[in-house]
C-alpha cells in the first residue's frame, strides 16, 4: 500500500483549510473595491483567526457540553467534506466511501448541532437565529438534494468523484438539466452559505442576522474555529459547484504535475467566482426574511424543472 | 450545422421555453411579465429560424421574422401603452398564491410529458422531444388565465397560450403552412387590438380591471 492516497487527502484538507480563508479576503477585497474603498487586505481573515485563537474563551455559566462541543464538531464536518469532494483529484480513497448526500447530510449535523448550541445558551438571539436557520435549511435541503440528483442522473452515480469523471470524459454540451441545475444550486449556494440576498454575513443588525444570531455567545478559539468553517463552507460550496459543472482541470492521474494544473485551474476558478459573489452581492440588496419561502421554492423549482427536463429533453 | 446539434440547441431552447413560462407564473409586476413575454417571443423566433434551416423549410424564416416583429416588439409594445393609459403598474393579484401555482405547474408538465410520451415514441424528427414542452407551455398559459384576476395578466397568459401552440406546431410538424401561420398571426394581432379596446370599456364601466367585479352584471341575488 503506498503512502499516496493519504498524501492526496492531506492535500485536499490542507487546500480546503488554508484556501478558505484567503478566498473570504479575496471577496471581501472585492467587495471594497466595488464599494470604492481601500482594502484591509487578502490575509485579514488569516490574522482575524489568529486573534481569535490567542483570545481566551469565556463561557455562560449556564452553558452545557454542546455548546462546548459544536465548534469542534462544525470545524471537523467542515473537513471530513473536503476529504470527500474531488478539489485536486478525482483519485480518492475517502471518495469511494461516501458520496454527494453524506456531504448533505455532513453540514445537516452541523447545522443540528450550531441550533442547538444556538438555544443552549438561552439568548433570545441564539433562538430567534435557531428558528431561522432551520426554516431556511428545510427549504434549502430538499432543492439542494434535487439539485444533485439532476446531476447524478447525467452520470448514473451520486458520487462525485464519478460524476466529475464522466463530465470531463464527455465533450462539452448543451445539456438543458444542467442549465437549470447550476440555476438552483447557485440560489441553494447563496441561502446556504448565507451571503446576500438571504443573509448579510457583514452586519450584527439584530433584526436581519441569521447565523451571526447563532454565534452570538461564541469568542476566544471557539469563535474561530466556527468562523473558519463559515469560510470553509463557502469555499466547499463552490468546490461543488465546481467538481459538479466546471470540472476541467481537476487531475486524474497519480502525477505531480497534473496537481499542479489543478491546483492552478481551482485558483483561477475561485478568483472568477469570487468576482461572481460579489457582482451579486452589490447588485442585489437583501430580501425580506418571508420572501425567502418563494426564493428558496424557486430553486427547489429549478430542481425539479432540471430533472424533468432531463427525462423529456435528453 | 448538424442534425445532432440542432436537436441540441432546440431542446435548449424549448428549457428556456418552459422557464420563461414558469417565470411568468412567478412574476407579480405587471412590467416583468411583458418583458417575460417578450423573451418568451424572442425564444420562440430563433428556434423557428433553427428548426428552418435544419428542415430546409425556407417559409418558416417568414414566421420566424412574422415572430419576431409580432411578439417580441409589437404586441409587448400595445400592452406597455394599455397599461400606461388604463394606469396599472401595480402588483397583480392572484387567486391562488404563487408557491402553490408552481408546484400546480410542475404537475402540468409531468402530466403533459406523460400525455406525449406515446407520440415521442412513434416520431422520427430531430424536434420530437419538445413537444412535451409545447403542451406545457399552453397548459401553463391556461394556468396562468385561471389563476389571475386581472383582464390584462388573463390576456398576457392567452398570449403565451398562443405561443406554446406555435412551438408545438414548429415541433411536431416543422411548422404549419404559411398561410395559416399568417391567419393566425394576424388573428392574435386583431386580438390585441379588439382587448385593448374592451379593458378600456371595462375599465370606464367597472372603474377596475378585476373581472371579479363582473359577478354584478349577473341578474338576481
Amino acid at each position: 500500500m503506498s503512502a499516496w492516497p493519504f498524501f492526496l487527502e492531506l492535500l485536499q484538507v490542507l487546500a480546503l483549510a488554508a484556501v478558505a480563508p484567503l478566498f473570504a479576503g479575496w471577496v471581501k477585497m472585492l467587495k471594497c473595491w466595488s464599494q470604492g474603498r481601500t482594502t484591509p487586505g487578502l490575509l485579514l481573515p488569516v490574522r482575524d483567526l489568529r486573534k481569535l485563537f490567542a483570545k481566551d474563551v469565556l463561557l455562560a455559566e449556564n452553558a452545557s457540553w454542546i455548546f462546548r462541543f459544536t465548534p469542534y464538531l462544525v470545524f471537523g464536518t467542515a473537513l471530513l467534506a473536503g476529504g470527500i469532494i474531488p478539489i485536486l483529484s478525482v483519485d480518492l480513497p475517502l471518495a469511494r466511501t461516501a458520496d454527494v448526500i453524506v456531504f448533505v447530510a455532513l453540514f445537516a449535523i452541523a447545522r443540528f448541532f450550531t441550533a442547538l448550541a444556538g438555544m443552549d445558551i438561552g439568548t433570545a438571539f441564539g433562538g430567534m437565529g435557531a428558528s431561522r436557520e432551520m426554516t431556511i435549511a428545510s427549504l434549502a435541503e430538499p432543492a439542494m438534494l434535487m439539485a444533485i440528483f439532476t446531476i447524478s442522473l447525467g452520470s448514473a452515480s451520486t458520487s462525485l468523484a464519478q460524476i466529475v469523471s464522466s463530465i470531463q470524459s464527455g465533450q462539452l454540451l448543451l445539456r438543458p438539466s444542467f442549465a437549470f441545475a447550476i440555476l438552483a444550486f447557485v440560489l441553494i449556494a447563496l441561502a446556504e452559505t448565507g451571503r446576500i440576498p438571504v443573509d448579510n454575513p457583514a452586519t450584527h443588525l439584530e433584526l436581519t442576522m441569521i447565523h451571526e444570531a447563532l454565534i452570538l455567545e461564541y469568542s476566544g478559539r471557539h469563535l474561530a474555529l466556527i468562523e473558519w468553517a463559515g469560510m470553509m463552507k463557502l469555499s466547499l460550496f463552490c468546490y461543488l459547484g465546481i467538481a459538479a459543472f466546471f470540472p476541467w482541470g481537476i487531475a486524474a492521474s497519480r502525477d505531480m504535475r497534473a496537481l499542479g494544473l489543478a491546483f492552478g485551474a481551482l485558483v483561477a476558478k475561485l478568483a472568477v467566482i469570487g468576482i461572481g459573489i460579489v457582482l451579486v452581492e452589490t447588485g442585489l440588496a437583501k430580501m425580506r426574511i418571508f420572501r425567502l419561502t418563494e426564493f428558496l421554492g424557486a430553486a427547489f423549482l429549478m430542481a425539479t424543472l432540471g430533472m424533468l427536463s432531463f427525462f423529456i429533453l435528453e | 450545422m448538424n442534425l445532432e446539434l440542432a436537436a441540441r440547441i432546440n431542446s435548449f431552447l424549448a428549457a428556456l421555453v418552459l422557464l420563461t413560462a414558469f417565470a411568468m407564473l412567478a412574476q407579480r409586476r405587471m412590467n416583468g411579465l411583458i418583458h417575460l413575454f417578450a423573451w418568451q417571443g424572442l425564444l420562440l423566433s430563433i428556434n423557428t429560424a433553427i428548426v428552418g434551416f435544419v428542415a430546409e423549410r425556407h417559409h418558416l424564416y417568414i414566421s420566424s421574422v412574422l415572430t419576431l416583429g409580432l411578439k417580441v416588439v409589437l404586441l409587448p409594445y400595445i400592452l406597455h401603452v394599455l397599461i400606461r393609459r388604463l394606469k396599472i403598474h401595480k402588483e397583480i393579484e392572484v387567486v391562488v398564491n404563487v408557491p402553490m401555482t408552481m408546484m400546480i405547474g410542475i404537475g402540468l408538465v409531468v402530466f403533459s410529458y406523460h400525455l406525449t410520451a406515446p407520440i415521442m415514441e412513434l416520431s422520427t424528427m430531430v424536434t420530437r422531444s419538445t413537444l412535451a414542452v409545447a403542451l406545457a407551455t399552453v397548459l401553463i398559459g391556461l394556468l396562468m388565465m385561471i389563476t389571475r384576476r386581472h383582464a390584462v395578466t388573463q390576456i398576457i397568459g392567452f398570449l403565451a397560450l398562443e405561443n406554446g401552440l406555435f412551438f408545438a406546431a414548429t415541433s411536431a410538424t416543422y411548422g404549419m403552412p404559411l398561410v395559416v401561420e399568417l391567419g393566425v398571426a394576424l388573428d392574435v394581432l386583431i386580438a390585441a387590438f379588439i382587448f385593448g379596446i374592451f379593458f378600456f370599456h371595462i375599465n370606464a364601466t367597472f372603474e377596475s380591471l378585476d373581472v371579479d367585479q363582473m359577478a354584478h352584471l349577473k341578474e338576481g341575488d
